[in-house]
C-alpha cells in the first residue's frame, strides 16, 4: 500500500475500573481517509477515538498517530495533540472569551503565532464556516449550532492532520443540524482526514470511504457506506440500523 | 373566537397600570391589604429608629472638646472622643513626621482597589497583576522601610486602622496565592502532592485560630532556632495568612469543580500545557465562579484582625479600646458607646464595599457566560 498510515491502532484495550470498554481494537487509518464510526450507546465508540488524541489513556496494546507511538511521555502526547483536531458534543467553546479569541488562543499559545497573524488565520476560518459576523461575541450568545461552528473553526485553526468529530450533533437542534454537516461535508471534500462518530447516515453516506460498527468495546463490522446501510453483515448491526431508522 | 377561549378573553381585565413612580409604589408596596400593612408597619420602624440615629448621632451629639468633660449630653454621641483621637486611630504608634508614608501606603491601596474595579480595557489583566503583586512589596517597602534611606520603623509601632489594614493584607493578598496552590495541589494527580496539601488545609481549617496565633508567637522560638529573631507581628502575619489560605483554598476548589470537565478537554485537545490550560483557561472561570465565596472569605479576614488583640497588638479595636482607659476619658457609657460605633461604622464601611464589589463582580460576569 503506498498510502501513508497516520493512525494505527493494534489489539487495544481499555478498562474502566472492571468494566471492559475497548476489546481487541485493530484499525488503520490513511492520510486523507474518512471514517464513520457508529454503534449502541456505550459501545466504546468515543472512548476510541478519545485514545487517538490520549483524552483517555489505553492500558493494552498500541497506539500509533502520526508515527508516534502513544506512551506517557508527555512530549509525544502535546506533538500528537498538535496534530490532531477534536470536536465535542457538547461544544466545549471557552465561555468567558469572545468567539475570536477562542480561535486565536490555541494559535498563540500552542503554535506561537503572533497575535495579529492569529486573528486573520482566525477571520479567515470562521469565513469559511459561515460566522465571521459573530467573531466579538461571546459563545453564550451564540446558537447551538452557530458555537459548533465556532469549535470547528477553533480546531481548524491548528492546522490539524487529522480531525476527530465525537457525537457533534447529537446536542443540536434538528435545523441547526445541517448548517454543522455541510460544514463537515466541506472539509470531508478537501481531503481532511476524519473519524467521526455520528449517526447521521446522510452524512455517511455522502462522504464517508468506511463505516465501522462497534458493539460492546469491539468492532463488529467494517464496509463501505452503502453495503453497510443497505446490508449489514451482523445481526447486531441490522438490529442497530433497524432501531436508528425508526426513529428518524 | 375560540369557542374554548371566549368566555376567558371576556372576563379577563385589564392588567394594572404599573407605569411612573405612582404605579411603581402601588404595584411594589400597596398592592393589597397586607402589603399596605407591612408597609405601614415597616415606615413605621424606619421613622423610629432614623428619629433615634438623627437626635442621638447628629443632633444631640458632641462634636469637640478634649475630654470626658466635652460630652455632656448623654443622650447624643460623644464624637469628641473621636475627633480629638482620629490621628491615632489611623495611624497608631507610627512616628508623626512619618505619617506621609502611610498615607502614600494608603494611597496605594486605594488605587489598588480602583485597578480591581473599574476595566482599562486591553491594559486591564496586566494592571491587575501588577497592583496585586505590586502593592504588597510597595507597601512594605514604604511602611517598614529601612531601604532607598526610608527610616527603619519596626512593625510593633504600627497600631489602629494602620494595623487592621496590614494584618488584613497580608491575609488577603498572602492567602489568596497560597490558597490558590494549594487547592491545585490537592486537586493533582499527584498522590503525595494532593495528600500533603489536603492534610496542611485540613490542619489550619481545624485549629483554633486563637490557638494558631499564640502558638506562633509564644511557641515558635522553641521550634525554630533563633525564632526569636523573627518579629512578633510577623510570627502572626504568618499565622494569619497560614489558616487563612486553607479557607482561601477550599474557595478555589469550588471555583475549580465547578468547570466542566469539557473546559479541560477542549484545552488539552487543542494542545495547551497544563500550566497554560490552568492560566488562560480553567484558573478566569474558576477564580470568576469563586467571587462570592471568595468576597465572603475576604470579609470574615477583615473582621478577624481583632485577633490581635489577644496577643497584646493594638489594632483598630485594640487602640479604641486603649483610649476609652484613659482617665481623660472616663465618663458616662454613651462614650464607649460612641467608640463602638464608630468603630462598628468603619469596620461596616470596608466589609461593606467588600460585598458591593462581589455583586459588581456577579452582574458583570453575567454576561459572557
Amino acid at each position: 500500500m503506498s498510502e501513508e498510515l497516520v493512525i494505527f491502532f493494534d489489539k487495544v484495550n481499555k478498562w474502566f475500573g472492571d468494566f471492559h470498554v475497548l476489546r481487541d481494537i485493530d484499525l488503520s487509518v490513511t492520510k486523507g481517509e474518512r471514517i464513520v464510526i457508529c454503534g449502541p450507546s456505550g459501545s466504546g465508540k468515543s472512548t476510541m477515538i478519545r485514545c487517538i488524541n490520549r483524552l483517555e489513556e489505553h492500558q493494552q496494546g498500541t497506539i500509533v498517530v502520526d508515527g508516534v507511538e502513544l506512551t506517557d511521555d508527555l512530549k509525544h502526547i502535546d506533538h500528537i495533540r498538535s496534530e490532531v483536531g477534536m470536536v465535542f458534543q457538547s461544544f466545549n467553546l471557552f465561555p468567558h472569551m469572545t468567539v475570536l479569541d477562542n480561535l486565536v488562543i490555541g494559535q498563540h499559545l500552542v503554535r506561537r503565532l503572533p497575535k495579529a497573524e492569529a486573528e486573520e488565520v482566525a477571520m479567515t476560518y470562521l469565513e469559511r464556516v459561515m460566522i465571521a459576523d459573530q467573531a466579538e461575541k461571546y459563545p453564550g450568545q451564540l446558537s447551538g449550532g452557530q458555537q459548533q461552528r465556532v469549535a470547528i473553526a477553533r480546531s481548524l485553526c491548528m492546522k490539524p492532520k487529522i480531525m476527530l468529530f465525537d457525537e457533534v450533533t447529537s446536542a443540536l437542534d434538528p435545523e441547526m443540524v445541517k448548517e454543522v454537516l455541510d460544514v463537515m461535508i466541506d472539509l470531508a471534500q478537501e481531503g481532511m482526514t476524519m473519524l467521526v462518530v455520528t449517526h447521521e447516515m446522510g452524512f455517511a453516506r455522502t462522504v464517508a470511504d468506511r463505516v465501522i460498527f462497534m458493539d460492546e468495546g469491539q468492532i463488529i463490522e467494517e464496509n463501505t457506506p452503502d453495503a453497510f446501510f443497505d446490508n449489514p453483515a451482523s445481526e447486531r448491526a441490522q438490529n442497530f440500523i433497524g432501531q436508528v431508522l425508526h426513529h428518524l | 373566537m375560540d369557542p374554548i377561549l371566549k368566555p376567558f378573553k371576556e372576563q379577563q381585565a385589564p392588567p394594572v397600570q404599573s407605569s411612573g413612580f405612582v404605579g411603581w409604589l402601588r404595584m411594589n408596596f400597596f398592592s393589597s391589604w397586607f402589603n399596605i400593612t407591612v408597609t405601614l408597619a415597616l415606615l413605621w420602624v424606619i421613622y423610629q429608629i432614623g428619629g433615634f440615629v438623627i437626635s442621638w448621632g447628629i443632633i444631640n451629639a458632641n462634636w469637640v472638646g478634649d475630654s470626658a468633660k466635652s460630652c455632656p449630653n448623654v443622650d447624643g454621641a460623644c464624637w469628641a472622643f473621636v475627633t480629638e483621637r482620629w490621628r491615632l486611630f489611623v495611624y497608631g504608634l507610627y512616628p508623626k513626621e512619618l505619617y506621609w508614608r502611610v498615607n502614600v501606603f494608603y494611597g496605594l491601596g486605594f488605587l489598588t482597589i480602583i485597578a480591581f474595579i473599574f476595566s482599562f480595557g486591553s491594559i486591564t489583566r496586566k494592571l491587575r497583576i501588577t497592583m496585586f503583586i505590586g502593592f504588597p512589596i510597595a507597601a512594605y517597602i514604604f511602611l517598614v522601610g529601612g531601604v532607598f534611606d526610608l527610616k527603619y520603623i519596626t512593625p510593633e509601632d504600627f497600631g489602629g486602622l494602620l494595623l487592621t489594614v496590614v494584618i488584613a493584607s497580608v491575609g488577603i493578598f498572602g492567602s489568596i496565592p497560597l490558597g490558590l496552590v494549594l487547592a491545585l495541589g490537592r486537586m493533582s494527580e499527584l498522590k503525595v502532592i494532593s495528600k500533603v496539601c489536603t492534610y496542611f488545609i485540613e490542619f489550619w481549617r481545624g485549629v483554633p485560630h486563637i490557638a494558631v496565633i499564640v502558638m506562633f508567637v509564644a511557641l515558635l522560638p522553641i521550634f525554630i532556632p533563633d525564632g526569636n529573631k523573627i518579629d512578633i507581628v510577623v510570627r502572626a502575619f504568618i499565622a494569619f495568612a497560614a489558616f487563612n489560605s486553607a479557607y482561601m483554598a477550599e474557595v478555589f476548589r469550588g471555583g475549580l469543580q465547578s468547570i466542566p470537565a469539557g473546559q479541560f478537554e477542549a484545552s488539552k485537545a487543542i494542545g495547551l500545557s497544563y500550566w497554560k490550560m490552568m492560566g488562560y483557561i480553567i484558573l478566569p472561570q474558576a477564580i470568576r465562579n469563586s467571587v462570592p465565596a471568595l468576597v465572603n472569605t475576604c470579609i470574615s479576614i477583615f473582621k478577624e484582625t481583632t485577633i490581635v488583640l489577644l496577643i497584646g497588638f493594638s489594632d483598630f479595636l485594640g487602640i479604641i479600646q486603649l483610649s476609652l482607659e484613659d482617665p481623660k476619658w472616663l465618663g458616662p457609657p454613651h462614650i464607649f458607646s460612641s467608640a463602638y460605633v464608630f468603630a462598628a461604622l468603619i469596620y461596616f464601611s470596608f466589609t461593606f464595599g467588600m460585598s458591593k464589589y462581589s455583586l459588581r463582580l456577579e452582574n458583570r460576569s453575567n454576561v459572557d457566560q
